[in-house]
């Protein structure tokens, strides 16, 4: 019963971002942009001593998927903001529906749609020239990253729209969290960043660790420390996130 | 429109420039961005990839830190523009641009006063960021004339991003046409040699740098704030006819508006 319920609020989760192009394209077009600017603009970087590959592509494609990730954050929490300043997050609390289906229907949903864009960014990042040291085995094991990574922003995003209950607040999540992106390893490995400051932003940094997992995968092939350190920042944002949306949730409920 | 003259236009701007900085100042979710992104830009340009000035052919005076430093000048000049154009939308939005188009004595004076407003934010955000890169030791090793002409061509590319945003906001009416106003900008500065100068990028990238406004511009700032000039009379040439381009967009988008109030 628990089971149909989140598998029919998921289905809808994933129908409701599919169905709209205005938000598809941005998941699509701007990594992929990103990707193709970054790598040409910043291809002589691989010339410095201690870069890990000649290919830049290789190198700068992990960040695609944290992008991708972000964009689960606002697509959740803007179909979540939207269901509750609609009302329709209200009726669905007054309907039989047990309380964690409620939101975990919708995270299924965008957990599944982080594995999907994580495909179309492994297909964009071989088509652009990029090469997956750790072959199909690890397309699959980034598949399994991006869905938890997805999952992980998602939960954040609906959470915001638990507490604020509006689209807009969750927007403006966006350039908070990009700032994440822009000082971490995103366009140079951490032992070639030469300022100290930044060094140690980057470090303290999850996002550098979820970067680094995924581009383990595509540079070195199998490298257990990156990988691990990635799937424990997904995790453990996950479970922050998860936190997060049940406190939402509860204060949201006690309004309704 | 009423009987429109010298005076009237200047009574208008002035009046709307005034009102909307002090909703700037006094906002701190419209302030606060505006100086965050060039902030952002300026820490993760300037002091990630600061390895990049030792790469084989990179030849910059007065180090990296300027040569990133020119980027974000250009770019927040450009996007103080481009927020002046959300603001307008946002009064569209609201009705306060149809009222403004009711009751200014010469609308002209409408489009100039924004105009007034990106110039303002821009020399906000000029030297906040100039502040915060000295304070992380940026070098300047051109002249006091040089700096000028640097400045100068900032304000001139704030008004570039004006014209075009304006002209899109007088068209749509809506604040949804933000990313129509954001994205081409966006991607006419990073197809320019942002990271590397012009001579490190290699593929098609080399291609469209090299026929792209903004390389001029990247090139002239850079120029001027090393006291190496290097095509600077072709960027204010560039900056001043897109600015004549875009002001016949914005006085078409206004014509535009017009005939819809």
């Amino acid at each position: 019963m628990l089971a149909e319920q989140i598998g029919s609020l998921a289905r809808r989760s994933l129908l409701k971002t599919l169905r709209q192009p205005f938000q598809l394209f941005p998941v699509v077009f701007f990594p992929a942009i990103l990707l193709a600017v970054n790598a040409s603009g910043l291809r002589a970087a691989t010339r410095l001593p201690g870069f890990p590959t000649h290919s830049y592509v290789s190198f700068a494609i992990a960040v695609a998927f944290i992008q991708g990730g972000m964009f689960s954050m606002i697509n959740a929490g803007t179909n979540l903001a939207e269901d509750i300043e609609s009302g329709f997050f209200s009726r669905l609390a007054l309907t039989p529906l047990r309380r964690v289906s409620l939101v975990s229907g919708l995270l299924l949903g965008v957990a599944a749609l982080g594995a999907l864009q994580s495909a179309v960014y492994i297909l964009v990042g071989l088509i652009a020239g990029a090469h997956l040291d750790a072959g199909f085995a690890g397309a699959l094991v980034i598949l399994a990253l991006g869905a938890i990574t997805a999952l992980a922003f998602g939960a954040l995003g609906s959470a915001a729209a638990l507490f604020t209950g509006s689209g807009e607040a969750v927007q403006g999540l966006f350039p908070l969290f990009f700032v994440f992106i822009f000082m971490s390893s995103s366009n140079l490995p951490r032992q070639l960043l030469r300022t100290g400051w930044f060094h140690t932003v980057a470090t303290w940094n999850p996002v550098s660790y979820l970067i680094e997992g995924f581009r383990s995968l595509f540079i070195f092939g199998w490298d257990g420390t990156a990988l691990w350190r990635a799937f424990a920042v997904a995790a453990g944002l996950t479970l922050v996130g998860l936190l997060a949306v049940a406190g939402g949730l509860r204060r949201r409920l006690q309004r309704t | 429109m009423t009987s429109p003259s010298h005076g009237g236009i200047w009574r208008v701007a002035l009046a709307i420039a005034w009102r909307s900085l002090h909703t700037y100042v006094r906002r701190p979710d419209l302030f606060v961005p505006s100086l965050i992104f060039p902030l952002v830009f300026l820490a993760a340009f300037a002091g990630g990839l600061s390895a990049l000035g030792s790469v084989p052919g990179f030849r910059f005076p007065a180090g990296y830190t300027a040569f990133q430093f020119v980027f974000v000048l250009c770019q927040s000049a450009m996007f103080a523009g481009l927020f002046t154009g959300f603001s307008l939308a946002f009064d569209f939005e609201s009705g306060f641009a149809r009222r403004l188009l009711l009751a200014a004595e010469d609308r002209r004076g409408i489009a100039l006063g924004y105009a007034l407003v990106a110039l303002s934010r821009s020399a906000i955000t000029f030297t906040v960021v100039t502040g915060v890169a000295l304070a992380a030791g940026m070098r300047i090793t051109g002249n006091g004339v040089d700096l000028v002409g640097l400045y100068a061509l900032a304000a001139l590319l704030a008004l570039v991003g004006y014209g075009w945003a304006a002209g899109v906001a007088f068209r749509f009416r809506t604040i949804q046409a933000g990313p129509l106003m954001q994205t081409p900008v966006f991607l006419i500065l990073f197809l320019a040699p942002v990271y590397v100068p012009l001579s490190l990028l290699k593929g098609w990238i080399h291609a469209v740098a090299s026929f792209n406004p903004a390389t001029a511009f990247l090139d002239a700032g850079r120029g001027l704030i090393s006291g190496v000039l290097d095509h600077t009379g072709l960027a204010f040439l560039c900056a001043l006819a897109l600015i004549l381009l875009f002001s016949a967009w914005t006085l078409a988008g206004l014509r535009n508006a017009e005939r819809s109030a």
